[in-house]
């Protein structure tokens, strides 16, 4: 089944059940660079950005034991918790986390699925793409930049409405072309 | 482990989530968010793929450059011990009402009429509370001034927006003045949001509002 994962969802696995630092090593090697610009991007500097990327690569290996192939590819899962951790700087409580999914050793991996979400994770890429340029920056600012559509619509003069819009026709297309992909 | 459900029929709201995720939504309302997220595989999905999103525009977005030494720095911190495990969910409690009530279980004051509540939090920003009403009975009618979210965690309760039952949120805005019944059976035990207080309008003398902070 491992053959058909990205290199990095297996190296995560490889975190979660060999506890492989080498494989954790690689992990830093994409992952932190990226995180970085992402929080230089932000608008923290250089010394605090490496700091946080620091706590969410070492919170990436507690945590690895949560990773589940079923439902995230390394880079969403790993997405998941840097945002998390990027909210909690900005927050004066900790932001309320939902309950973790049971462990996962005890249950048998599903090949199926499990291939099934790598090869979604695979096109979403492709699928945002091919969005319009205005809906690909909506989707970019509300889940990547992470900023409230209330200051979206601020920074671009654009009516709330519009921005919302743009958000839900946006996923409504990855929704469409994903769904295209099933097998 | 509490148990999820699914047959789940009122979720949250595409810009509830957003607002969530961005820890833009005051306190009260990210503990139903992530109460709800606990009980919803969907809005669990919803949740995940928007990461999923993020992911795939991380793997394409820019980089900067790590200073030296950093790798080796976090190589070290892995011996550090894990922080501790987050709390758990215990009965009909997920784990982020757990962590609200401090992982003990619910200390009640009667409100009268068998009704029951305990105040988890209260600020500027609104307040959360979890209620016990009894079977066939109804919540004070009231009305908002803001928004109301309720997660229903034990039985269900209906009121003119329809029925709900364990996983449920009713999201309810200032134009909505409803009279929540508690259905038969069990008793209701749910977990209430609101950014002001709300007003109460016969059984209860505004007055008492203050004393009882709903």
């Amino acid at each position: 089944m491992t053959k058909e994962l990205s290199d990095l969802s297996r190296d995560l696995i490889a975190v979660r059940d060999l506890r492989d630092r080498e494989a954790f090593g690689r992990l830093f090697d994409y992952f932190a660079p990226r995180l970085k610009a992402q929080l230089l991007r932000s608008g923290l500097r250089d010394g605090s950005a490496e700091d946080v990327v620091q706590d969410v690569m070492l919170a990436v290996w507690h945590k690895a034991a949560q990773f589940d192939p079923h439902r995230a590819d390394a880079a969403g899962w790993i997405y998941g918790i840097a945002r998390n951790r990027r909210i909690d700087l900005a927050r004066r409580k900790p932001l309320s986390q939902p309950e973790e999914m049971p462990d996962l050793p005890s249950v048998e991996p599903d090949a199926g699925q499990v291939l099934a979400l790598q090869q979604e994770a695979e096109h979403l890429a492709a699928a945002l793409a091919r969005l319009t340029p205005e809906q690909a920056e909506a989707l970019r600012a509300a889940y990547f930049d992470e900023i409230p559509h209330s200051r979206i619509s601020e920074m671009t003069g654009l009516p709330l409405g519009t921005i919302k819009s743009r958000i839900r026709l946006g996923l409504d297309r990855l929704r469409h072309e994903l769904r295209s992909i099933a097998p | 482990m509490t148990n999820r459900q699914t047959d789940i029929q009122h979720h949250i709201s595409d810009d509830l989530l957003d607002a969530y995720r961005t820890g833009t939504l005051p306190h009260a309302f990210s503990v139903v968010v992530a109460a709800h997220i606990s009980l919803c595989d969907e809005c669990r999905a919803r949740h995940e793929a928007r990461d999923m999103i993020g992911g795939a525009l991380l793997a394409g977005a820019g980089t900067a450059a790590i200073s030296n030494g950093a790798r080796d720095r976090i190589m070290v911190a892995l011996e550090t011990p894990p922080p501790p495990p987050a709390p758990r969910g215990s009965g009909v409690f997920p784990a982020p009402v757990m962590a609200e009530l401090g992982g003990r279980p619910p200390r009640w004051r009667m409100l009268g009429g068998g009704i029951r509540q305990q105040i988890l939090s209260a600020d500027h920003e609104g307040s959360l509370r979890l209620l016990y009403i009894p079977p066939g009975k109804a919540v004070p009618e009231h009305g908002h001034r803001g928004l109301e979210l309720t997660l229903v965690l034990q039985g269900s309760f209906a009121d003119s927006e329809g029925a709900f039952r364990r996983g449920d949120v009713e999201t309810a805005h200032d134009d909505i003045d409803h009279q929540p019944v508690a259905g038969p059976g069990e008793p209701c035990i749910c977990l209430a949001a609101t950014d002001a207080p709300l007003r109460f309008h016969a059984m209860l003398p505004s007055l008492l509002q203050p004393i009882f902070r709903i």
